[in-house]
């Protein structure tokens, strides 16, 4: 597989690591509820077969979190995405200096 | 030399007679030329005989010319090099090759396991699963090892192999697999656009098809049309023409798998060559220009050594300039076969005979054929052959039957495509009625299809359609395509009756050769209930082994297809998964194999530690100093003891340099370490450090280490060597994915700095001694846990940490890593007064068990904090990351095995890592198990072995006895619970 790193362009997928689910978000853990609803940030995964949006780390490359979204049936990518969604063209390879 | 060449034809072929080459055969000394292959070369001296078939052990001779032989599999080369399972059709021949026939015993002539013949009855289709089921203790003594001793394939090497195998990458916009027609002309459309080109071929001489065929294309010898475009695109620097190349497999993203065969056409491969190379080959659009394999026709002695594919007898005959045998006779379903023969017999070849199944065949083919002679059977079979190699046949026809004399069958069933590759996406083959073949389904993204493999047989619409692809793959990459002139060749008529199974045939009729699959065995798979064409393979091995089934499968679908009565779609296909041909393992490891298996990482004092003795051992990819023995210590013992004497009583010192190192600043550094610690970071004042714990999300301990507040905006992490990486990777999703709001840069610096730790009462006498003029290190000036940046060693800068490990007071010097060995030496030198004694892991190990610090077998992600003692230093005033899931119920259980320290009650026993606990006098059982102990160390400090473990309520039960109890050795002993921490409990000499 081949994953196209926003910061280094197209790299085969051993150079990443993958990390899971990339739709959940930390739950508050001031919130009445926090115990279960950190049990299902921590165990409760679906497994869906089609579009799947992931964290995938570029360890043997820029070291940034990826958030790809991934057809898990094909492998085809459709994006792939800096986790900060705050990373600007600035931070991009290539912008103007 | 050609004298003994008796099968040689005078001229012609692609060979170099001037290139003569001695090869050996079970033992016999033979000649071919440069350019043959080992079963050209075994034919054209007269042998025909080349192996014993797996089950029955009959006789097998050669059957093809490319890699779908089933049965001319041998032994290559001798002793550390021998490769069992060899194609002798695709084994490019070199001189002194030396190959040994398969699976015969005590010889290839005289095989007493031949016998097997009359245990076919009960070695037929399933007999794996039902012949040999009772008694089943007789499986393992009895039935299975005579089994694998008579039926099998060639021996593996029994030492290790002596070549090496290297691993590349290759990017192209354009790959090109197979240089036959189609791919040749694709190549060179796609190559004359300067599109990045890889043309990869398995066989060691472009062309496919155009070196096999008699002829002219372009007003010139098919071949050397072949060479001609060949040494064009070798021309092109934008070109890459990849011989010997096998592309095996299609991967996500246009990535594609081949094994080059580097020095498999040597004897020996040259200094520093890999005998293969696996290549892993990135492209932007692919062309897969396989072509087809030629399919039999099952009948009555199929198998016996002379009947062979009608297109190898024409390979053998147009390329080898080899003529397989005296008399030829042809048994075909179709009009190109009879082509092969007559070009055969225009060459050479003595055809005396077609057998052809149609009633009606195009005239003026029979008509050529009567014209040369050859006696002509239509509506005919081949129902049963005679001789231990073959002497005869019987034909069935309208005319009755007849006893016919041959010592060659060409045999043709028509050709299926090679689409292979094309399902290795999932992708399913199409059935095409009239080409009676299947053809490529859905490809996988970017691989189109040309020529034989397409279904496209005719060589001209081959040649047009590879040409038309190959400039649609480069033009859709924005290349400018220039027109191509592509060779008129006019195609003969594609005419084919299917025809699969002869059903009046004599004696056993073989579907897969290579399993010795008979077509009675795929009845009887059928009256059994295995019908599903995955079911079939499965239950008679149809279509497995190395070849796959490639001259098999479609003619097995087709019988079962006709016991059922559903058509040949409606039966299936199997599913073709990479590799499309067998790889080496050796290939698949290239140089990760032995001491390489992964990269050896070395600290900066590696080669002082080896002057100073050093013996080593491997902490992950790390190589440590376990010990420094000295003369006369009898063993590790007391070499370690000697070490934690020294240090405990002078001083010592090793290095540390493998822990994880993070660097980490901005103005909320503080922050993120409260978020990711157990305890507090913030408030930790500049020039001091701190002991931290960190957990998963998930409530267990992840990785503990001490983090130094260098500046107010500046932290320096340490974690444990082996979660380095880990740790690193979880602040940056932290600090990207969790909280991006955070202002934090992380760098790591495990191999810039190099860390030597001294420990023992004189270490601050030793360091006051490196240290530049100014540096203050008393116990004001450095106190414990104190951190800071100073100057070492005339102007190296430093950092230094008052930590310790080993209960000592201890020192912790960083340093860049290339004054890493000097430090050492600098530290040998000041201390050389106080007997400095440089120690390794196993003292350090020693030193933290009898202090009761928590490592690695401890932290083993099923402990939590407050498991390992350590829960009162979690800070109830702030989240962080495991805490709402570390107090779940199960994670507080009181009841939960918790650290704690163990000696024996006898003072002599030795104690067992991983012994388990059980009160006195319960039986060894899981329910009666309180925990085990993780870490155990001879404490020369108090003279006995001393443990950590993890035991139900340990700190309630200080002074308890327990047993201990060790079935992997067959151990038991009776333990004290104690403190953790052995030796100065209350750290006096560590703040002194």
């Amino acid at each position: 597989m081949r994953i196209p790193c926003p910061y280094c362009g197209a790299r085969d997928a051993h150079e990443f690591a993958y990390l899971g689910d990339a739709t959940l978000t930390r739950p508050d853990p001031a919130a009445a509820d926090a115990a279960d609803r950190f049990h299902d940030y921590v165990y409760l995964r679906d497994n869906p077969a089609g579009r799947h949006q992931e964290w995938w780390y570029h360890a043997n490359g820029c070291r940034q979190w990826l958030r790809l979204t991934r057809d898990t049936r094909t492998h085809a990518i459709e994006a792939a995405e800096p986790a900060r969604r705050d990373a600007t063209q600035a931070d991009m390879p290539g912008a103007a200096s | 030399m050609s004298r003994l060449n008796r099968n040689r034809l005078e001229a012609g072929g692609l060979i170099d007679r001037a290139r003569p080459l001695d090869f050996v055969f079970d033992g016999h000394r033979y000649h071919g030329y440069a350019g043959d292959t080992l079963a050209s070369a075994l034919l054209a001296n007269g042998v025909r005989l080349v192996g014993r078939s797996f089950k029955y052990h009959r006789p097998r001779g050669i059957f093809s010319a490319g890699a779908e032989e089933p049965n001319a599999l041998v032994e290559l080369r001798a002793d550390a090099r021998r490769e069992p399972n060899s194609r002798a059709t695709v084994t490019e021949l070199f001189d002194g090759l030396e190959a040994t026939s398969q699976n015969r015993w005590p010889s290839l002539g005289l095989d007493l396991l031949s016998l097997n013949r009359f245990l076919a009855p009960f070695l037929g289709a399933g007999f794996y699963y039902k012949t040999f089921m009772w008694p089943a203790a007789f499986w393992e003594k009895l039935y299975e090892p005579v089994i694998r001793r008579a039926a099998g394939l060639g021996r593996a090497a029994r030492e290790a192999d002596p070549d090496h195998y290297e691993k590349a990458t290759a990017f192209c916009d354009v790959l090109v697999i197979g240089a036959g027609p189609a791919g040749l002309m694709a190549a060179l459309a796609a190559g004359r656009s300067g599109a990045r080109v890889i043309l990869a071929d398995e066989d060691f001489l472009p062309g496919g098809r155009l070196n096999t065929m008699a002829g002219e294309v372009h007003g010139q010898p098919a071949a050397a049309f072949a060479a001609h475009v060949a040494a064009e695109l070798a021309s092109l620097p934008n070109v890459r023409l990849m011989t010997r190349t096998t592309v095996f497999g299609v991967y996500d993203g246009g990535t594609y798998g081949a094994l080059e065969r580097v020095a498999d056409h040597l004897a020996v491969p040259a200094p520093f060559q890999p005998r293969q190379r696996l290549w892993r080959i990135v492209a932007r659009r692919a062309l897969l220009a396989a072509g087809a394999t030629e399919r039999p026709i099952v009948f009555g002695g199929n198998d016996r050594p002379g009947v062979m594919l009608a297109g190898a007898v024409g390979t053998y005959v147009q390329r080898h300039a080899v003529l397989p045998g005296r008399h030829v006779a042809l048994f075909a379903n179709n009009d190109g076969a009879w082509r092969e023969m007559l070009d055969a017999a225009a060459t050479g070849a003595n055809v005396e005979t077609v057998v052809d199944v149609r009633p009606n065949v195009a005239p003026e083919l029979v008509e050529a054929a009567r014209a040369r002679g050859i006696r002509v059977f239509t509506e005919a079979r081949v129902i049963a052959t005679q001789g231990r190699t073959l002497r005869s046949f019987d034909v069935l026809s309208p005319g009755g039957r007849e006893r016919l004399a041959a010592d060659t069958l060409a045999v043709s069933g028509g050709w299926s495509p090679c689409v292979h590759l094309t399902c290795h996406h999932g992708g399913k083959p199409a059935w095409n009625e009239a080409l009676a073949a299947f053809v490529p389904g859905a490809t996988p993204p970017g691989l189109a299809v040309a020529g034989a493999a397409n279904g496209t047989f005719g060589l001209g619409a081959a040649l047009r359609e590879g040409a038309g692809k190959g400039a649609e793959a480069a033009g859709a990459l924005g290349f400018p395509v220039p027109p191509l002139d592509v060779p008129q060749v006019e195609d003969a008529p594609f005419a084919l009756t299917p025809f699969w199974h002869v059903g009046e045939s004599r004696g056993p009729a073989f579907v897969d050769l290579q399993n010795d699959v008979t077509a009675k065995d795929v009845g009887i798979a059928h009256a059994e209930g295995f019908r599903s064409v995955e079911h079939l393979k499965r239950y008679t091995t149809l279509g497995m082994a190395t070849d796959q089934g490639r001259t098999s499968n479609v003619t097995g679908l087709a019988i079962m297809a006709s016991l059922t009565g559903a058509s040949i779609p409606e039966t299936g296909t199997t599913i073709f998964r990479p590799p499309y041909s067998p790889v080496a393992l050796g290939a698949l490891a290239g140089h990760h194999r032995g001491k390489d298996f992964r990269p050896v990482r070395l600290t900066p004092t590696h080669e002082w530690a080896r002057a100073q003795g050093a013996v080593f051992v491997e902490t992950g990819a790390w190589l440590r100093a376990q010990y420094f023995p000295r003369k006369g210590e009898r063993d590790w013992l007391e070499t370690v003891s000697r070490e934690v004497k020294a240090v405990r009583a002078s001083v010592g010192l090793i290095d540390v340099s493998t822990f994880g190192k993070i660097d980490l600043q901005g103005p909320d550094a503080g922050t993120l370490l409260d978020r990711v610690y157990i305890n507090t970071f913030s408030t930790l004042a500049v020039g001091k450090a701190r002991y931290g714990v960190m957990l998963r999300e998930d409530g267990f301990v992840m990785d503990d280490g001490t983090t130094a507040r260098v500046a107010p905006e500046h932290y320096v992490m340490t974690t444990t060597t082996a979660n380095a990486a880990k740790v690193y990777q979880h602040l940056e999703f932290c600090l990207q994915v969790l909280w991006p709001e955070l202002d934090v840069s992380l760098a790591s610096v495990s191999e810039q700095w190099a860390q030597i730790a001294i420990a023992g009462p004189r270490s601050r006498q030793v360091l006051a001694k490196i240290v530049d003029t100014g540096v203050d290190v008393t116990n004001e000036g450095l106190p414990f846990m104190g951190a800071v940046e100073a100057r070492v060693m005339g102007g190296v800068e430093a950092r230094l940490f008052r930590l310790s490990f080993s209960g000592e007071l201890g020192y912790e010097i960083a340093v860049p890593a290339r004054s890493g060995a000097a430090l050492a030496e600098a530290l040998m030198q000041a201390g050389e007064e106080f007997a400095i004694t440089p120690y390794g892991v196993e003292a350090l190990g020693v030193m933290r068990i009898e202090k009761g610090h928590v490592s690695g077998n401890e932290l083993s992600g099923q402990t939590t904090a407050r498991d390992l003692g350590l829960g009162r230093m979690a800070s109830t005033k702030k989240d962080y990351i495991g805490r709402v899931m570390a107090s779940r119920p199960g994670l507080v259980d009181p009841a939960r095995p918790c650290l704690a320290g163990f000696r024996p009650v006898n003072g002599s026993s030795r104690l067992r890592a991983g012994a388990h606990f059980l009160p006195l006098g319960a039986r060894p059982e899981t329910a009666n198990d309180e925990g085990y102990m993780t870490s155990v160390a001879y404490s020369p400090h108090l003279g006995h072995w001393i443990g950590l473990g993890l035991i139900v309520r340990g700190p309630e039960r200080i002074g308890e006895r327990v047993r201990a109890y060790d079935p992997v050795r067959g151990e038991e002993f009776e333990v004290e619970i104690c403190a953790p921490g052995f030796i100065d409990p209350e750290g006096e000499r560590l703040r002194g």
